[in-house]
């Protein structure tokens, strides 16, 4: 199937979400993300930071569809064309999902663990030049203790849900989630309980912004002031695959790898995470390479990149041809006008 | 998140247990967690409606579903209370189709008698008024909420009279 | 007299047991199309009628449910949505309060039309009693045979139940509902896929609304021609309509589409004109999240044509002068009513009731609702109207389910139409604080200080 996003076309395998193939393309088309994740399932379409306009829907329905679309849970169409970085009104919804999301944000980086590495600061800071207009009291939580490790910040949640997908996916029960609704909504035990299990340290590593974070690394330095290194351990529970945060000999922190988007690459165990601090514990394989975006990768369509796998275009391609006609593109079957309006369109 | 603490007795009578089983009976057996809501209300409404931690807990045994499940349910839905409220809690309507004929006043007037603010419980925990959204009445408006019956087209009378029933014991709720 | 489909019946003393309804032809229609008809038949039927989904999208019926995927093999549903919360709407309350086994015939006609064997009737929690109804009537069909095993002996089985929500307006949202119906929270869900290929546990499900449903059995039984010949253009059949505000007649009222505003706010046959002699001011005709309309677009729309209770005529003009039928929830407004008060009073139903799920949805509604509480209550500054302006048409489009568009649309048209009153608020704050600052003295009367204060 083609796809052009931004003017640059690529073939991607039916079930390619509109992300990921902007992704694939790399540089600027590719839309921000705060809650999508692709390690973990059902993971997206919440933060509407990756909203695209979608010029043409399709090779067979090329009408524009009215609504911008979040490009993450949004599947590729054969002959697709999508705007990114190049439609003013993605643009200005992305800006104005920034700003929703900081109005109640206490801003608070001087003194966040996150700070540097925080994709709230990094939305932010491409909005450029940008004034609040919120005059209001922002919102605030009452602190709550979720064990020795992880840090609870309320205050600075997105709530883009990762945390949760994670614990329910990776962990053998999860005992946080999302209490109470709309605005009032937050993580939490309810009960105030420990997270404890072996791989909860993961949730630290999704959290987009600084709500989670490492208690063991709580004010020991800011992020930039560490060097990171690629290391390994055997680890009977995970790959033993990490990064570790030095400073001099001293490890400082220990993380998933994370590749350009801060996804990881594979997810660690609390033990490599918090439990081994000392240099002599790993094999350090050498300085993490510089992970930006580099311009050498705009227009390289050879990049591997997993597919992900959409379960919903699954679905809509087991439907008879009829509804997958229908319920794929749109949610109204062509009448007569329609079926002209698209091939007046295909002639123009 | 309110830290106070309050206990409840909790109590799954056979009468109780025969209804959940009813209710489990509603959905696949693979299903459970489907019943969630009926059982939380069937489970509230015999716990002088409310819902401590303890009570959610033995909801999730029942379902067979984790403790954290029935929390984030138990917060979502309006109609779920996790801490005690007065027995007879007048839930007036105040959104505005009830508002412009006469709601906001109704409230005002009922906190005035009662010497409440909406929100509050009497000291003897036996009133409690709450302002809430829509409830579906809106052409007999103002009207309130008490148990699970709706008292329309009301008065400053009519709830003195209602008032008054409720302490004699009069109204049943359920 | 016009049509009566719905409420034919609703005056015959005792219509609410089971044996009243029966004896006046009640479940002649699951006889007819358990006997007679086959599924696509029915379906058929429904899609001549024309009839159109009546909790507030008016999607065509037939049409929805060609879609459910029939060929996975995977076992189908039928949920009845009668979490009506809409405010401004109290029809299917009405329905299921006076007629159930009309509400629970329909289901056992669309069940069988969709081949589900598994049904749900999704009510709001607040309707605890009228649940109780439900409950009741459905076990009085399950004793005689409408529902269970072998229906009527035509080999078709099927299981009915009725389940409570907890009071989450949100529910009302097809996804949401699904996801509270398997017992978590409303949050609504990414579409596609759409129920109808993966809905309740992700199985084919169809969610209609109480009326629509109500409907069948008179389509099945007079045809779909039938129910098409009434009413005008797409707006077939009857339409019940929930009537509030200051109007003389409070109620449930059941017409035939096509009717006019005018005749229907007017005539005693309807509403009966206003409650007193202050006069008309604004309307809403399909419910709190449709845009309110002023006095002169009420009876006539823009091009001085008829306002008709349609979907298209009330639609007629877009958002720019007209509106939209929605559910049905037919609010008027006199002059003592303030429309920014009004609408921070939507606003705060809508923040109250958003999920959270998505950004602009769960801190846009709050935003505007403090916006608004501060205009309303003196407090607002001349730049807040663009403020407001600008954060709605941030919400609208951009959100997972409509309510981010619900909450917009209403303080979008406040403002179209209502500018002037923001302006009095916010350049009048010591009279606005008054909270019934209306009712004593209506705008009409304190106009002319708007026009003081440009001159200055």
């Amino acid at each position: 199937m083609k796809v052009t996003i931004d003017e640059h076309t690529i073939e991607v395998e039916p079930g390619t979400t509109v992300l990921q193939a902007a992704r694939m393309i790399g540089g600027d088309c590719v839309p921000p993300t705060m809650c999508y994740y692709s390690k973990l399932e059902d993971c997206g379409g919440k933060c509407r930071c990756c909203l695209v306009e979608i010029s043409k829907g399709s090779e067979r329905d090329p009408r524009p569809m009215p609504k911008l679309q979040p490009s993450c849970v949004t599947a590729v169409q054969d002959g697709m064309e999508v705007k990114s970085a190049t439609s003013p009104r993605a643009l200005e919804a992305r800006q104005a999902v920034t700003e929703f999301l900081l109005i109640n944000h206490p801003l608070d980086c001087p003194v966040c663990d996150q700070a540097g590495e925080c994709d709230l600061q990094n939305l932010a800071y491409g909005n450029k030049n940008f004034k609040t207009r919120y005059i209001e009291q922002k919102r605030t939580y009452e602190p709550e203790d979720i064990g020795p490790y992880i840090q609870l910040h309320m205050n600075r949640c997105v709530l883009c849900y990762r945390c949760v997908k994670l614990a329910d996916q990776l962990t053998p029960e999860r005992v946080h989630g999302v209490i109470g609704r709309g605005d009032h909504a937050q993580i939490s035990t309810y009960i105030s309980k420990a997270i404890d299990n072996n791989f909860s340290g993961n949730m630290i590593d999704v959290c987009p912004v600084g709500a989670l974070t490492d208690k063991t690394f709580r004010f020991e330095s800011r992020v930039w002031f560490n060097k990171p290194f690629n290391a390994h351990r055997d680890c009977p529970h995970c790959s033993g695959k990490v990064t570790l945060w030095m400073f001099g000999d001293h490890v400082q922190r220990v993380t998933a790898r994370k590749d350009e988007y801060h996804e990881v690459e594979e997810f660690i165990c609390n033990e490599c995470r918090f439990d081994h601090k000392k240099a002599e514990d790993w094999v350090i394989e050498g300085p993490r390479k510089f992970e930006k975006d580099s311009v050498l990768n705009v227009n390289n369509y050879t990049r591997q990149l997993k597919k992900v796998k959409i379960d919903t275009d699954d679905l809509v391609l087991e439907g008879r041809k009829q509804d997958q006609k229908k319920i794929s593109m749109s949610e109204f079957p062509f009448d007569q006008a329609e079926m002209e309006a698209i091939k007046k369109a295909n002639e123009e | 998140m309110e830290r106070r603490e309050y206990k409840q007795e909790i109590n799954i009578t056979p009468e109780l247990q025969a209804r959940i089983d009813e209710l489990l009976s509603h959905y696949p057996a693979d299903k459970k967690k489907s019943a969630m809501l009926p059982v939380l209300h069937a489970v509230q409404d015999a716990h002088e409606n409310w819902l401590s931690v303890e009570l959610m807990n033995r909801v999730a045994e029942i379902l067979d579903v984790k403790p954290i499940e029935v929390y984030e349910v138990v917060t979502f839905y309006t109609m779920f209370n996790q801490r005690p409220r007065g027995k007879y809690t007048f839930e007036f309507c105040r959104t505005s189709c009830c508002t412009i004929r006469g709601g906001e006043d109704m409230i005002e007037y009922a906190c005035k008698k009662l010497g409440i603010k909406e929100g509050e419980t009497t000291e003897d925990g036996l009133f409690s008024v709450v302002g809430v959204e829509c409830l579906g009445a809106c052409g007999y408006a103002p009207m309130l909420q008490l148990g699970d019956f709706y008292h329309e087209h009301l008065t400053e009378e009519k709830f003195d009279v209602l008032v008054e029933d409720c302490k004699q014991g009069k109204i049943k709720l359920d | 007299m016009a049509r009566k489909i719905l409420l034919e019946n609703i005056h015959i003393p005792g219509i609410k047991e089971y044996e009243v309804y029966r004896k006046n032809g009640g479940y002649s229609g699951v006889e007819k199309a358990l006997k007679t008809m086959t599924p696509d038949q029915i379906v058929e039927e429904v899609k001549t009628s024309g009839i159109r989904g009546r909790g507030g999208a008016g999607f065509p019926m037939g049409l929805k449910w060609s879609f459910i995927d029939k060929k996975s093999g995977k076992p189908r549903h039928l949920v009845v949505n009668a979490d009506e919360s809409e405010p401004g709407t109290f029809k299917d309350r009405f329905l299921m309060e006076h007629i159930p086994h009309l509400l629970i015939e329909g289901a056992i006609i669309s069940s069988f039309a969709l081949e589900a064997h598994l049904s749900y009737i999704y009510i709001r929690g607040e309707y605890m009693w009228v649940f109780k109804i439900l409950e009741k009537a459905i076990k009085e069909a399950y004793a005689n045979g409408w529902l269970g095993k072998n229906i009527l002996g035509t080999g078709y089985d099927l299981d009915l139940y009725v389940h409570c929500g907890a009071g989450a307006y949100i529910c009302g949202e097809e996804t949401a509902l699904i996801e509270s119906l398997e017992g978590k929270r409303g949050n609504p869900r990414i579409k596609p896929p759409f129920p109808a290929v993966s809905g309740l546990w992700a199985e084919p499900t169809v969610v209609n609304n109480v009326e629509s449903i109500s409907a069948v059995s008179w389509i099945v039984n007079n045809g779909g021609a039938e129910y098409a010949s009434i009413g005008v253009g797409k707006s077939t059949g009857t339409k019940l309509i929930s009537a509030s505000g200051h109007i003389k007649n409070p109620g449930v009222y059941e017409i035939e589409l096509g009717l006019t505003v005018d005749e229907f706010m007017n005539s005693d046959e309807y509403l009966g004109g206003m409650i007193d002699d202050r006069p008309l001011k604004a309307f809403i005709p399909g419910g709190s999240s449709v845009p309110i309309l002023p006095a002169q677009y009420i009876f006539k729309t823009a091009n001085g044509e008829d306002r008709l209770m349609t979907y298209e005529s009330l639609a007629d003009g877009g958002f720019t002068t007209g509106s939209s039928l929605g559910s049905g929830g037919f609010i008027v407004y006199n002059d003592s009513a303030c429309v920014v008060r009004n609408t921070w009073n939507f606003s705060r139903f809508y923040h109250h009731e958003s999920c959270g799920q998505c950004s602009p949805c769960r801190e846009g509604t709050g935003w505007m609702e403090k916006i608004l509480h501060r205009i309303e209550t003196g407090y607002g500054r001349e730049e807040d109207i663009e403020l407001l302006w600008s954060i709605q048409g941030k919400i609208e489009g951009n959100t997972i389910c409509p309510l981010g568009d619900a909450a917009a649309w209403p303080v979008a048209a406040a403002i179209r139409h209502f500018r002037e009153e923001f302006e009095y608020h916010v350049r009048f704050p010591e009279k606005v604080k008054n909270i019934k600052h209306f009712v004593d003295e209506p705008m009409e009367k304190v106009r002319h200080l708007l026009t003081k204060t440009v001159q200055q």
